[in-house]
């Protein structure tokens, strides 16, 4: 008898937890929560998210908010984490995802993505996002996520006091760009400041070098298999690149991109190519816009925006369906876009943002998103899956040092064949 | 002491959860990387078709998975070698009775409080090329100090140079605890057998070769096994400090394994990563197991 007693407390023991579990996820169900998964933990981003629930919070005050972040730059852990709850099948309700492929690649073609056209044409916004956008973010006929700001990719940030004092002009083309870093150099300023510690900024340095040579439709059709990853076009870009990496600075191996960046302050280097969330960082360190650093499209980048965004998305089996199609909303809505942008120091998905709220910098952001051929950024999940990424980074790390122009033709081949062969 | 069946079986009762999460989160999940190793699993869903050795032609024909080979061989070497050496010469020292034992061997013994990724982040900006250890010495005069250190893609026989930094970060950090082993061990020496080297003539040197270094071989191998399995595994120092690095000068299969898996999304072909490292540790590990095995059975 006491043997048995024994038994059945150690089992009772051993299967209580899963009891407690599966109490707890009934009880969850009922409680009016929201909880929003990002990888925003730091500064503006953290602020702007902030702004968007305040809105959130005035509208549905009874909706308890729980701000899911996972510390680290471009979600790279972030990532991680969300595909661990993903396939667990415990997603959150709603989540931050770079719009385009990653988006697409990843989570619409798994099958875990609820279309959210129905959002867009309630609310009336298919006629304030651009085309261009709404093609990014749709598969096969349906939207798949709600952007809430653009960033672009294709900017050359440049030292004022370097160009005035120096009498050179900052380069509008990639001729222009050589003469410039040539005389740079021989004055003993490091032309170009880069910080490839983390592989992204090497192929974000390639994607401007890569628009730049093949024009935007060009440009477009490496993605989609229609521009040849072995022809002359990508040959001279790479080797383009190869010309510019002679001008950047030796220690790039050892930087990450907000260090290349404080380079182009101190005046070590005259230029940096970086997507627009640099303007933040200058500004955080107390530059104007406009007076210590200007900036111009990446050299012969001229009308073409090269884009990337953060978007939410509404995977299957939210928990709280109803509060995260209300959370997209306020995503989407113009006040939400210009609660959260001009704090992030990006500029809406729409194109209706009040223009006086943002700074100079945004504002011709803006004027271009409105007018330009809009182009999706590959190093920021825009234009190709994260497979493919992965393996275009893998390349850049070897080809930055190495240099080897035929090597890298034939893996960004192979690359791109076993990517749109699937 | 077991004295009846009943005895037994609530012996085995006891131990019955510990065997089960065990079976299940160890064994159990080894099993199941082994299975998508062989899987035709790419992208977010798991598809585990049979594809047999596919993954693993694929990543060992990768540049990438050869370098990171390479580079744990010789970090493991290397590491082990400096970690020992100047745990032993540390505690031999720290033995001769000086005074503030104490202090120092709690200084020594410091760093391993210290997580990895602090030791990475720490010793990155003392490597970096224009800030750190190069600021210093030219800052002494010695104007030639332009060392690229773990920027520097070159390598030597397959050896990159910019893992030295990151060897001597991980064996900054591991040296004190070889060293608290060594002291250990010295301590367990009797005093007396040295004692009677030296009545007898044995020079320091001598009873160091010949006493005390054989003394310790147990020790030695100890600290080999614990610092092996923890450089075969090393992920987040380097991951901090340098990253893959140029031309995956410092990349490490752990390095590549996380990457794969949760940035490619590419599963199977990490799981045939991770499935490389446990043989690699296995090899270090099982000897060791089977020896101490069966010492145990012949006591």
């Amino acid at each position: 008898m006491k043997k048995i007693t024994i038994i059945a407390v150690v089992l009772l023991l051993f299967f209580s937890p899963s009891f407690l579990f599966s109490e707890g996820a009934k009880e969850k169900k009922v409680e009016n929560k929201l909880e929003i998964f990002s990888w925003w933990t730091a500064g503006g981003e953290a602020e702007g998210l902030e702004a968007m629930f305040d809105i959130y919070k005035s509208k549905y005050p009874d909706v308890e908010i729980i701000n899911a972040t996972v510390a680290g730059g471009a979600g790279a852990n972030a990532k991680a984490v969300l595909a661990t709850r993903m396939q667990g099948g415990n997603p959150p309700d709603s989540f931050q995802v770079h719009a385009g492929h990653e988006l697409i690649d990843t989570w619409v073609v798994a099958g875990k993505m609820e279309p959210i056209t129905f959002i867009f044409k309630d609310n009336g916004w298919m006629d304030v996002y651009p085309k261009g956008v709404i093609d990014i973010i749709s598969y096969k006929g349906e939207i798949y996520s709600v952007p809430v700001n653009i960033h672009r990719s294709n900017v050359l940030w440049y030292n004022k006091r370097i160009f005035q004092e120096s009498g050179l002009t900052p380069p509008k083309t990639l001729d222009e760009f050589f003469q410039v870093a040539e005389k740079l150099a021989n004055m003993g300023i490091t032309p170009l400041a880069l910080g490839d510690k983390n592989t992204w900024t090497s192929t974000h340095l390639l994607e401007s070098v890569l628009l730049a040579t093949l024009g935007p439709e060009g440009y477009k059709g490496l993605w989609d298999g229609s521009t040849p990853w072995d022809g002359s076009a990508v040959r001279k870009a790479l080797d383009n690149f190869v010309r510019m990496l002679k001008y950047v600075n030796t220690d790039h191996a050892a930087l990450t991109w907000d260090a290349a960046t404080q380079y182009v302050i101190d005046g070590k280097s005259a230029m940096n190519i970086m997507g627009d969330w640099a303007e933040g960082y200058f500004k955080a360190k107390g530059l104007t816009p406009g007076k210590e650093f200007g900036w111009l499209p990446s050299p012969g980048t001229q009308g073409s925006f090269m884009m990337l965004s953060d978007s939410f998305g509404l995977p299957k089996g939210a928990p709280h369906r109803e509060n995260a199609i209300r959370w997209l909303t306020v995503c989407g809505s113009r006040e939400g876009q210009d609660a959260f942008n001009p704090i992030k120091g990006s500029i809406p998905s729409r194109i209706d943002g009040d223009k006086s709220l943002y700074d100079e910098y945004l504002q011709s952001a803006m004027k271009d998103f409105s007018k330009n051929a809009i182009v999706p950024s590959v190093a920021h999940g825009a234009a190709a899956s994260e497979g493919w990424l992965t393996k275009i980074n893998d390349i850049m790390t070897v080809f930055v040092s190495e240099r080897n122009i035929d090597k890298a033709v034939e893996q960004f081949s192979k690359a791109a064949r076993e990517s749109l062969g699937k | 002491m077991i004295k009846s069946r009943g005895d037994l079986l609530r012996a085995f009762f006891v131990v019955l959860p510990s065997i089960a999460a065990v079976g299940i989160f160890i064994y159990g999940f080894i099993g199941w990387s082994l299975r998508a190793s062989f899987s035709a699993w790419d992208g977010i869903i798991p598809d585990f078709t049979f594809v047999g050795f596919k993954n693993y032609l694929e990543v060992f024909s990768n540049v990438r998975f050869q370098k990171d080979l390479w580079n744990t061989l010789y970090f493991t070497f290397f590491f082990l070698l400096l970690s020992i050496c100047w745990g032993l010469l540390l505690a031999w020292l720290l033995d001769r009775k000086v005074k503030g034992e104490a202090l120092l061997r709690n200084i020594f013994l410091f760093p391993m409080s210290i997580s990895f990724v602090v030791t990475g982040v720490v010793w990155r900006w003392i490597f970096n090329p224009t800030v750190g250890v190069n600021a210093l010495l030219k800052l002494l005069g010695f104007s030639g100090a332009n060392w690229g250190w773990y920027t520097d893609p070159t390598s030597v026989l397959k050896f990159h140079l910019a893992l030295i930094p990151v060897i001597l970060a991980a064996s900054w950090q591991l040296t004190g605890y070889t060293m608290a082993m060594f002291l250990a061990g010295l301590r367990g020496i009797p005093e007396d057998l040295i004692d009677h080297a030296r009545i007898d003539g044995a020079s320091e040197l001598y009873i160091f070769r010949r006493i005390i270094l054989p003394l310790l071989k147990p020790i030695t191998l100890s600290a080999m096994i614990v610092l092996g399995h923890f450089s075969l595994k090393i992920f987040d120092l380097i991951y901090t400090m340098t990253g893959k690095g140029p031309a995956f000068a410092t990349d490490v299969p752990a390095i590549f394994m996380f990457e794969t898996t949760f940035r490619g999304n590419h599963y199977a072909e990490g799981a045939v990563i991770s499935i490389v490292m446990l043989l690699l540790v296995a090899v270090v590990i099982v000897p060791y197991l089977y020896s101490t095995f069966r010492k145990e059975i012949k006591r």
